[in-house]
């Protein structure tokens, strides 16, 4: 309950972003059109995979701690962090490669493209930069989620803080489902 | 009085049921990687935003386990997700009449 709070918060942060995207997508629609056309769909189709398995794998990992398999839910954790981790390595290749390219803020290459342009790289490294932060905080609680099971501090009886992680994680995943149609596919 | 103990009965989702819902949200990708190809003009951002949501519900629903929390809880996000809807709604009414 506490964490659906949580996450109604977090619904407002990206809410509030999404809707300046709307809007500055609405005035400049030609330039986005233009800067999106930079970014790797296949890049992005691969790390939606990858964060909708390990959405799996964490929504599994319930099911398991309610039959008491331990050792399952661990590992099924274990596959949405090393799922978590493939995303951010998938991530880091992709801004090192914009980077390589001179796409990134204040950069000579970046202020010498239209407004337009400059406001979609912008948004999109606020956006998804905060979102892989997001993942970053995730493997975390998830990583403590795992060693409190191990130590039996969460078990078949009392789940609850497993519930709470894995629907961070959960909420982690939705916002992608956005982020990658809104800067990836739309062109 | 009675009927208190719904905390302790919650539903358990099996590992099939879970496995169905990927397929499908891995399929819903596929369909709108597909349809992005395609020149559907202003149309192009409604079906993009319409398979998300869908994708958004599927998650929600049965990772989330949204569909067996009882009814004033659905009805406290969908408000939650609604109140979402308005802010970006009202803020394109401001910004058309500028």
């Amino acid at each position: 309950m506490g964490m659906w709070l949580f996450l109604f918060t977090e619904l407002i942060l990206f809410g509030g972003l999404f809707i300046v995207y709307a809007v500055y997508r609405y005035s400049h629609p030609e330039q986005f059109h233009l800067a999106a056309m930079e970014l790797n769909t296949f890049v992005g189709t691969v790390n939606t995979i990858i964060l909708l398995t390990s959405s799996l794998t964490a929504a599994m990992s319930i099911t398991a701690i309610r039959e008491g398999r331990k050792g399952f839910a661990i590992g099924l954790l274990s596959m949405t962090v090393v799922l978590a981790m493939a995303f951010m390595v998938n991530k880091y290749f992709e801004w090192g490669h914009k980077f390589e390219l001179g796409i990134y803020p204040k950069s000579p290459e970046m202020l010498a493209k239209t407004p337009g342009e400059i406001l979609y790289f912008g948004l999109y490294y606020t956006m998804t930069g905060l979102h892989a932060l997001h993942v970053v905080i995730g493997v975390i609680v998830l990583l403590v989620i795992m060693r409190m099971i191990a130590r039996d501090v969460i078990t078949a009886q009392s789940y609850v803080r497993l519930e709470a992680g894995a629907l961070y994680w959960h909420l982690v995943d939705i916002i992608w489902i956005f982020l990658f149609p809104l800067f990836y596919l739309l062109h | 009085m009675a009927d208190q103990h719904h905390t302790n009965e919650t539903h358990t989702i099996g590992y099939g049921q879970y496995l169905l819902t990927w397929f499908g949200l891995i399929a819903l990708t596929g369909i709108t990687v597909a349809v992005a190809g395609i020149d559907l003009g202003r149309w192009v951002i409604i079906t993009a935003l319409t398979i998300a949501s869908i994708k958004t519900v599927l998650v929600l629903n049965i990772f989330m386990h949204l569909k067996f929390e009882d009814r004033t809880f659905r009805i406290f996000v969908g408000v939650a997700v609604l109140t979402l809807a308005i802010f970006i709604v009202l803020t394109f009414f401001d910004y058309a009449f500028h």
